[in-house]
C-alpha cells in the first residue's frame, strides 16, 4: 500500500523543548486520518513541519515517493500538498472570484502570465459550485460571514489540486447555523484525496475520521481506528474531564 | 559625512623601510584610527540607541529622531554660544531640551500613530523632519555652527605614541557612563524590568498592571533626550546645520539595522563597529572611505538579516 | 475608476496639450511626476514593498539617458531603453536584498542604496558631471522628426506619450494573472505562498519592472530639460514621489498620474508664493495626511479603497 504522506522521526525542537518529538506518521493514500490532541501538544508546529514553514531540526518528511523536507512551501504546494489555517488566511480585499483566481492560476502554471487579462476560469466556477460560493463570487471576502469565508478557506486549498490536504480545525468559531456546511463540504471531498485532519471536536472526528493518531507533549502516544482509540485508556487519562466534546 | 572638524588624522609619508621608531608610529597611527573611529561610534551610540528603543519597544518608525539630535545641538550652541554657560554644564540642559521636546511630541503627535502601518509611521515622521528642517533654516539660517568649546577641551596630547584629542576622550568617557547608566537602569531598577516586559509583550505587560502608555512616553522622552546630548557632543565632530536629520539619518537606521532593535547592547556593539569602519575607510582608502559603512551594513544584511543581535521578527 | 472616468481622464489631458501650450513644460514635468509615480505604485501599492529610495533608480535613468546623450548615443527612445534596462538591473540586483529581513531592513537597503548611487554621482564627476550637473547633453529628434523645442511642445507630446504607453503596460500588467498573484502577496504574503506562490519571484519581478519604469521617467526629465543634476538622486525625491503616490492614492492605478496633477500645480502655485518655505508645506500636508486617514481622502476618489501596504 503507497504512502500519500510520510514522517520519519520528525522532530523540531525550540531550545531544550521538543515540540515535535520523532513523530513518525504513515498516511496512506485516500485516507481519513484525524489528528487530535489536547492544547499545546503541537499538532499546529506538525503542520507547519509538513508544509515548510518550520524546518525540522531533525527527520525526513516525504510526499508519496519524494524526499520534501527541503523544499519551500509554495513548491510543496505543487507537488501536491496544500492546508487550511485555523484561523482563516484569505486575501480579504479581493473578491471571492479572486481569491480562488489565484490559486487556480498557480496550479494551472499560468501565475506569471502578464501579458492577459485575467479571467473566471472553468475552474473557478466549478469550484465556486462544489463549495457553494457561486452566488458570492462577486463579493469581497471581507464581507462575508464567517462560515462563507472558511469555505472559502477550504476551498482555496482545494484549488490546489493536492494529493493531500491538511485540514487545520475546519469547523473552529463556525456559528452552529454554518457549522453543517463546512462538514458537508469536508465529507464530499474526492476519495482520491487524502485528508490530514487536525481536530478538537471529537464529533467531527467520529463522524470523518477512519484512522486518528492522539499527539501529546509533540509525540504521538496512539495511533488506531477511532473506535479503539476512544477505548484505549490512556487517552482517557489524557483527557480525563474533557468528555466526548472537545 | 559631515564637514565638520577633520575626523582623521592627517597619513605620514611612506617610506619603503620601517625603522623600529616608525614602525611603533605605524601601531600609534592605528591606534589613533582606532581611538577616534571609538570615539565617532560611541556618539553614533547615544544617538541612535533611543531610536533602536523606539523601534524595538513600541515598533514605531521614527525617522524624526535625527531631529531630537538637531535640537539638542543648537539648544547647545545657544545656550554655550549666545548665554555663554559652560560646556559641560550645556551638555545635561541640551539632554533636557530634547526631552522636553520629545515628551511633548510624543503625547500630542505620536500616540496618534502607535497603531498604524509603518507606512503611515514613515510619512509622518518624514513630515516631521521636514518640518523641522524648515524651522531650522528659518530661525537659524543654513550656514554650519560650531559649538564654542572651551580651550582645555581642544588639547590633543600623546599617550604612548597615540595622538588623543581631549574632545574625544570626553565623549568617550560620557558616552560610557551614559551607555552604563542605562545598562543599570535596565537590568536593576523597577522601571528597567517594567520595560523589558513591556518590549517583551505589552499586551501582558498590561495584564500585569504595568502602565505601558507611561513607559513608552517616558522611553521616547528619554531617547529623544539622548539623541539631543549626541547632537550636543557631536557637533563639534559631526557638523551641525538644519539639515543633519537628513543626513544622518542613515547612519542612525544603519546602527539600528546592524544591531538589531531587540538590545541595547547590539545597537553599542554596531555602533563601536560602524564608527571605527567609517573612521579607519576614510583614513586608510579615502576614495571609498563614504562607501564602507554602507558595505558593512549589506555585509551584515546579506549574512543577518534581523542584525546582528535582532530577533527574528515575521514582520 | 469606472471606464468612462477613464476616458474622460485622458481626453483633459490630450485638451491641456493642445490648449495650453505656454505651460509645455509643466506639462511634461507632470507626465515625467506620473510616471516615476505609478512606477513607485508598482513596488509599493501592488508589490507592498516599503522603499525610501526609489528616487534610485529614477536617477540610474535620468543619468544613464544624459550620458548616452553627451557622447553621441542622443536618439530619445535609445536613450530611454538604455535607462530602462540600467535601471532594471540594478533593481533586479537589489530586490535580493530587499526582499530580504524586515520593513525597517526595506527602509534601509532602498535608501541606502541611494545614498550609495549619490556619493558615487558625486564622486564620478568626470563621469556625470558631479554637483555642477551633466551638461552639454545633445538630445536627437525625437523618431528622426521632432527636435526638442524650447517651448518645450515636443517635449510635453513625448512625455505624455510614453507615459500613456507605459500606463497601458502598467494596466495591462495589474489585471493579469501576474498581478492577482502580487495583490495577493500583498494582502496576505503567507497564504500566498500556501497556495503555491512563489512569494519572491514575484516580488523581485515587480520592483525590477517598478525600476525600469522609473528609469524610463528619470530618461524622460533628462531628455526633455537636456541637464542632470545630482538632484535626481537626492532623498527629498524618494520622498516627494511617496507623497504624490500617498495624494492620489496607493495601490490604485490612477494614484501616481492624479498625485501628480495635484502636486505638481501645488508646487506651482506655492513657489511663486513662498518658495523658501516649501518643505514646510510638504512636511505639513504629510502630517495631516496621515492624521486625518488615507482613506477618507481617497475613499472619495474611487469605489474602493485600498488598506495600507502589508506591514
Amino acid at each position: 500500500m503507497t504512502l500519500a504522506l510520510e514522517t520519519v522521526e520528525l522532530r523540531r525542537n525550540f531550545g531544550a523543548l521538543a515540540v515535535t518529538d520523532n513523530v513518525s506518521l504513515k498516511i496512506p493514500v485516500g485516507a481519513r486520518h484525524a489528528l487530535i490532541g489536547p492544547n499545546g501538544a503541537g499538532k499546529t508546529t506538525l503542520i507547519n513541519l509538513l508544509t515548510g514553514v518550520l524546518r525540522p531540526s531533525s527527520g525526513r518528511i516525504l510526499l508519496g515517493d519524494e524526499d520534501i523536507t527541503a523544499y519551500s512551501p509554495d513548491r510543496r504546494v505543487r507537488r501536491g500538498l496544500a492546508r487550511t489555517f485555523q484561523i482563516n488566511q484569505l486575501f480579504a480585499d479581493m473578491r471571492v472570484l479572486e481569491n480562488l483566481g489565484v490559486a487556480v492560476h498557480e496550479r494551472r502554471g499560468m501565475g506569471s502570465t502578464w501579458w492577459r487579462r485575467a479571467r473566471a476560469e472553468a475552474d473557478v466556477l466549478e469550484l465556486a459550485g462544489r463549495f457553494g460560493l457561486t452566488q458570492v463570487l462577486e463579493q469581497r471576502v471581507a464581507d462575508l460571514s464567517y462560515g462563507q469565508q472558511r469555505l472559502v478557506e477550504i476551498a482555496l486549498a482545494f484549488a490546489c489540486r493536492p494529493r493531500v490536504m491538511l485540514l487545520d480545525e475546519p469547523a473552529a468559531g463556525v456559528p452552529e447555523a454554518e457549522r453543517e456546511d463546512i462538514l458537508a463540504v469536508v465529507a464530499a471531498l474526492p476519495e482520491d484525496v487524502t485528508v490530514l485532519l487536525i481536530e478538537h471536536d471529537m464529533d467531527l472526528v467520529f463522524r470523518f475520521a477512519r484512522s486518528m493518531s492522539v499527539l501529546v507533549a509533540g509525540a504521538v502516544l496512539v495511533e488506531g481506528s477511532p473506535a479503539e482509540v476512544a477505548a484505549n485508556p490512556r487517552v482517557r487519562e489524557v483527557y480525563l474531564g474533557e468528555g466526548g466534546h472537545g | 559625512m559631515g564637514e565638520g572638524a577633520s575626523v582623521v588624522p592627517q597619513p605620514p609619508p611612506l617610506t619603503p623601510a620601517l625603522s623600529q621608531r616608525e614602525r611603533g608610529n605605524r601601531l600609534g597611527l592605528m591606534l589613533t584610527v582606532l581611538f577616534d573611529g571609538v570615539a565617532y561610534g560611541m556618539v553614533l551610540f547615544i544617538l541612535a540607541c533611543g531610536l533602536a528603543v523606539t523601534l524595538g519597544l513600541m515598533n514605531l518608525v521614527n525617522l524624526a529622531h535625527g531631529a531630537f539630535a538637531m535640537a539638542g545641538g543648537y539648544a547647545a550652541v545657544v545656550l554655550v554660544n549666545r548665554w555663554g554657560l559652560p560646556f559641560l554644564l550645556a551638555l545635561p540642559l541640551a539632554f533636557l531640551a530634547s526631552a522636553v521636546l520629545g515628551a511633548v511630541l510624543e503625547r500630542t503627535l505620536y500616540v496618534h500613530i502607535y497603531a498604524r502601518s509603518h507606512f503611515e509611521q514613515v510619512l509622518f515622521s518624514i513630515g516631521l523632519v521636514f518640518i523641522a528642517v524648515a524651522i531650522t533654516d528659518y530661525f537659524a539660517g543654513s550656514q554650519q555652527v560650531f559649538v564654542n568649546v572651551p580651550d582645555f577641551l581642544r588639547a590633543r596630547f600623546e599617550v604612548a605614541g597615540v595622538s588623543v584629542g581631549a574632545y574625544r576622550l570626553l565623549i568617550i568617557v560620557i558616552c560610557a557612563v551614559v551607555a552604563l547608566a542605562i545598562h543599570l537602569v535596565l537590568a536593576h531598577t523597577r522601571f528597567g524590568s517594567r520595560l523589558r516586559a513591556a518590549v517583551d509583550d505589552p499586551r501582558v505587560a498590561r495584564g500585569l498592571g504595568i502602565n505601558v502608555n507611561l513607559i513608552f512616553a517616558v522611553t521616547f522622552a528619554v531617547g529623544s533626550g539622548l539623541a539631543g546630548l549626541g547632537g550636543a557632543l557631536g557637533a563639534e565632530i559631526l557638523g551641525l546645520d538644519p539639515s543633519f536629520p537628513l543626513k544622518f539619518m542613515i547612519y542612525f537606521l544603519i546602527v539600528v539595522t546592524v544591531g538589531g532593535t531587540a538590545s541595547i547592547s547590539g545597537a553599542f556593539l554596531a555602533s563601536l563597529l560602524l564608527g571605527i569602519a567609517d573612521v579607519a575607510g576614510k583614513y586608510y582608502v579615502p576614495e571609498v572611505g563614504a562607501f564602507v559603512i554602507y558595505c558593512v551594513m549589506v555585509a551584515v544584511l546579506i549574512w543577518r538579516p534581523q542584525g546582528l543581535f535582532g530577533r527574528v521578527r515575521l514582520r | 475608476m469606472r471606464r468612462w472616468g477613464e476616458w474622460v481622464f485622458w481626453v483633459v489631458v490630450a485638451a491641456a496639450y493642445f490648449l495650453l501650450p505656454s505651460r509645455s513644460m509643466l506639462i511634461a514635468e507632470i507626465a515625467t511626476t506620473a510616471l516615476f509615480a505609478l512606477s513607485l505604485d508598482l513596488v509599493l501599492g501592488y508589490a507592498g514593498i516599503l522603499s525610501l529610495g526609489h528616487a534610485a533608480f529614477f536617477g540610474l535613468g535620468a543619468y544613464a539617458a544624459g550620458i548616452a546623450a553627451k557622447n553621441g548615443y542622443g536618439d530619445p527612445l535609445l536613450g530611454l531603453a538604455l535607462a530602462a534596462a540600467v535601471a532594471a538591473a540594478v533593481g533586479a540586483v537589489t530586490s535580493l536584498l530587499v526582499l530580504r529581513g524586515s520593513d525597517l531592513t526595506r527602509l534601509m537597503v532602498t535608501l541606502g542604496v541611494a545614498s550609495i548611487l549619490y556619493e558615487l554621482a558625486n564622486r564620478l564627476s568626470w563621469l556625470t558631471g558631479g554637483a555642477d550637473g551633466l551638461q552639454d547633453m545633445d538630445v536627437g529628434p525625437v523618431l528622426g522628426r521632432f527636435d526638442f523645442d524650447l517651448g518645450g511642445r515636443v517635449a510635453a507630446a513625448y512625455c505624455l506619450i510614453v507615459l500613456f504607453l507605459a500606463f497601458l503596460f502598467v494596466r495591462l500588467l495589474v489585471r493579469s494573472p501576474f498581478g492577482w498573484s502580487l495583490r495577493a502577496i500583498r494582502g496576505n504574503a503567507l497564504r500566498a505562498s500556501a497556495i503555491g506562490v512563489p512569494v519572491n519571484r514575484r516580488l523581485i519581478a515587480a520592483y525590477t519592472v517598478g525600476a525600469g519604469l522609473a528609469g524610463i521617467a528619470g530618461a524622460l526629465l533628462a531628455q526633455s530639460t537636456q541637464f542632470v543634476s545630482l538632484d535626481v538622486l537626492a532623498f527629498h525625491r524618494s520622498a516627494d514621489i511617496l507623497l504624490v503616490l500617498v495624494i492620489g492614492g496607493v495601490g490604485w492605478l490612477y494614484g501616481g498620474l492624479v498625485g501628480a496633477v495635484v502636486f505638481k500645480l501645488m508646487q506651482d502655485l506655492l513657489s511663486q508664493l513662498t518658495p523658501q518655505y516649501w518643505e514646510l508645506w510638504i512636511g505639513l500636508l504629510l502630517i495631516a495626511i496621515v492624521l486625518v486617514g488615507r482613506e477618507r481622502i481617497t475613499a472619495l476618489f474611487r469605489p474602493h479603497a485600498a488598506p495600507a501596504p502589508a506591514e
